[in-house]
């Protein structure tokens, strides 16, 4: 739509001839649209090169097979980093089957006219929204404690971080579903299937890759979530790996955020640790990032 | 079979329309579906039993109005006090911080790639946005503490500005909710009709007048809704302002000192180890009750404002 209007620009100062002045300030506007955008991206460099720059020493094989210790020299990330595997898997069998049946449901068969389904949806689209602290409080009072008192362990952790992040899920699901032309279905129908063979057969397969791009989207906003986890009681010293779904956990934002609060010393400096173990987040998430995009250009379907 | 009677009487073979067999595995199906979506009612339901059981015993203890309009926040003191205020004028100072940064600069952006940017820019750019978008809060609230506060405020500003203070963590959260204004934004502005703009441009307008006058006045719905987002998620923003701002309550406007809002409190205190049933373990759900309701109220407002945009070009 912009391309279309700046294509009529030039044509419309052609015949108006716009006063100097009036260039001016276009000019003068644009360029002050340019820097509020350079400032935000300017901040994001800014912030990579300082984590690089505090970090990059410590970053080692070293780093990645030690576990905790109050020696800030020998402390390593590992139990962090196998923790997080262990609530990525919780999480992902979680929200890939919830949030691809609700997605289903709201495209394929929910009645928009019905109040109930409204409410689900806008239901959702709130849901995006809550501060994740108060997810955090809600893994607390119901998985925690409360009905299933589970504790604090990996099981608990990777359900709550599942909720938080289902909304994503299910709207993107949504959307890829919703991309697949109706005629898809109709011919599918038109041939004897059901609903729900058309559905699994044809409707599906199609809106995979929309699916799977959203699904390591939410992925990587969990990974990355701090609050709900301190909420919800991960440790924050652990020199263990997690053995199963009932172990107690630590994470990766966890453990960066104990080595950010720890007071520094000259004899034990746990800012770098901080820095290391951030920079071996923001790779996961690169990568996590990576495999979503070059998904969605290299199966996207134009119908 | 069914319709075999009338097939003789009209003289021509009439097809039932029915379904041969019930097809229960169809409606089997269908109830895992819906089962599947009550799990997000099942979610807020949840959320708000977990709030209301433990906010109801916490002003058993402590009245409502000490909570809502006492100015001293003090629940593991002796003897504690529970005034809230201090809390929620943080929560909106920082949030205020942040808006004043993610206005102008989420508009700005969105402005440029909905109107000026050539598409191969905007390829380029939007991804970057989402960079940004994608930057744990943690490594923001690192950022801010090691770098932001020291590097930049402290040399602009000297010793007013103290290491833990809620300039940095506003100005921090306001980079951070940028992206959440630019992209709703964007797609607002990106909805209005581009004969829209051709009229406007038909009656001599610049680039500049067609932007601010009839395209950014059209989009209005889309851009207030993207505003209002940003800010709850600015009001519920927990790591920047836990690790930035300091965890010191505070019942005033000195923005170069130590603020902590409703969601630092919470992760301050929600810690896995405090004993379930003390007054210090209820505040923690009293609060959250309070920023669940506040949030609530603006997700709202966005989400219909979000539908009337739709509704108009769409």
């Amino acid at each position: 739509m912009s391309a279309h209007g700046e294509a009529v620009a030039p044509r419309a100062e052609g015949i108006g001839r716009p006063t100097s002045s009036r260039r001016a300030k276009d000019i003068g506007f644009r360029l002050g649209l340019l820097a509020c955008l350079g400032l935000a991206i300017l901040l994001l460099g800014v912030l990579l090169v300082d984590v690089v720059t505090d970090g990059v020493d410590r970053l080692s094989w070293d780093f990645i097979t030690s576990f905790a210790s109050i020696n800030a020299d020998q402390a390593g990330i590992e139990a962090a980093l196998t923790g997080t595997l262990w609530l990525m898997a919780v999480c992902a069998a979680f929200i890939i089957p919830v949030g691809v049946a609700t997605a289903i449901y709201l495209e394929e068969y929910a009645d928009n006219t019905k109040w109930y389904n409204r409410l689900i949806e806008v239901n959702i689209q709130n849901l995006a929204a809550v501060p994740s602290i108060v997810y955090g409080i809600l893994g607390l009072a119901f998985l925690v404690r409360g009905p299933l008192s589970l504790g604090p362990v990996i099981l608990a952790g990777g359900l709550t971080l599942g909720l938080l992040v289902l909304p994503v899920v299910i709207i993107a699901g949504r959307e890829a579903i919703r991309a697949v032309p109706p005629s898809i279905r109709e011919g599918s129908m038109a041939l004897g299937a059901t609903q729900w063979q058309t559905i699994w057969r044809q409707v599906l397969p199609a809106a995979v890759p929309g699916i799977a791009t959203g699904v390591i989207l939410s992925l990587s906003r969990a990974i990355g979530e701090t609050a709900p986890l301190i909420v919800v009681g991960a440790a924050t010293f652990v020199a263990f790996n997690p053995e199963g779904l009932d172990s107690n956990f630590t994470a990766m934002p966890i453990q960066i955020f104990d080595w950010i609060s720890r007071p520094s010393n000259d004899v034990n400096d746990y800012r770098p640790l901080a820095a290391a173990g951030i920079l071996l987040l923001m790779i996961l998430l690169v990568a996590m990032n990576s495999v979503a995009i070059w998904l969605r250009n290299r199966y996207e379907q134009k119908w | 079979m069914q319709g075999s009677a009338g097939a003789e009487a009209s003289g021509r073979p009439e097809i039932s329309l029915r379904a041969a067999r019930p097809r229960y595995g169809e409606k089997l199906i269908k109830g895992l579906l819906v089962l599947a979506a009550f799990i997000s009612i099942a979610t807020t339901t949840g959320i708000v039993l977990s709030l209301i059981e433990e906010t109801i015993q916490f002003f058993g203890e402590v009245s409502v109005a000490d909570f809502l309009f006492g100015t001293e926040w003090a629940p593991l003191f002796n003897p504690p006090s529970f005034g809230v205020l201090p809390l929620v004028s943080g929560t909106l100072i920082i949030a205020a911080i942040a808006m004043l940064v993610a206005t102008p600069l989420g508009l700005g952006a969105a402005i440029y790639l909905s109107e000026y940017a050539r598409p191969g820019v905007r390829k380029t750019i939007k991804p970057i946005l989402e960079l940004l978008a994608g930057v744990p809060t943690v490594v923001f609230g690192y950022f801010a503490l090691t770098f932001f506060t020291p590097e930049i405020l402290q040399a602009l500003f000297g010793n007013r500005i103290q290491i833990f203070n809620a300039l940095a963590a506003g100005i921090i959260v306001g980079f951070l909710v940028i992206p959440t204004v630019a992209s709703i934004s964007e797609d607002a502005m990106s909805a209005v009709p581009a004969s829209l703009r051709e009229g406007a441009f038909g009656l001599g307008g610049a680039k500049l007048q067609v932007t601010l006058r009839v395209v950014f006045p059209a989009a209005l719905s889309g851009i207030v809704a993207s505003l209002v987002l940003a800010m709850s998620r600015a009001v519920g923003e927990t790591m920047v302002v836990l690790i930035a701002g300091g965890q010191r309550p505070q019942w005033g406007l000195k923005v170069g000192e130590s603020m902590e809002n409703m969601p630092a409190f919470i992760a301050a205190t929600g810690k896995g180890d405090i004993a379930t049933g003390s007054t210090a373990y209820k505040t923690v759900f009293a609060v959250g009750m309070l920023l669940f309701v506040i949030t609530l109220v603006m997700n709202l407002l966005s989400i219909r404002f979000v539908r009337k945009y739709r509704q108009v070009y769409e």
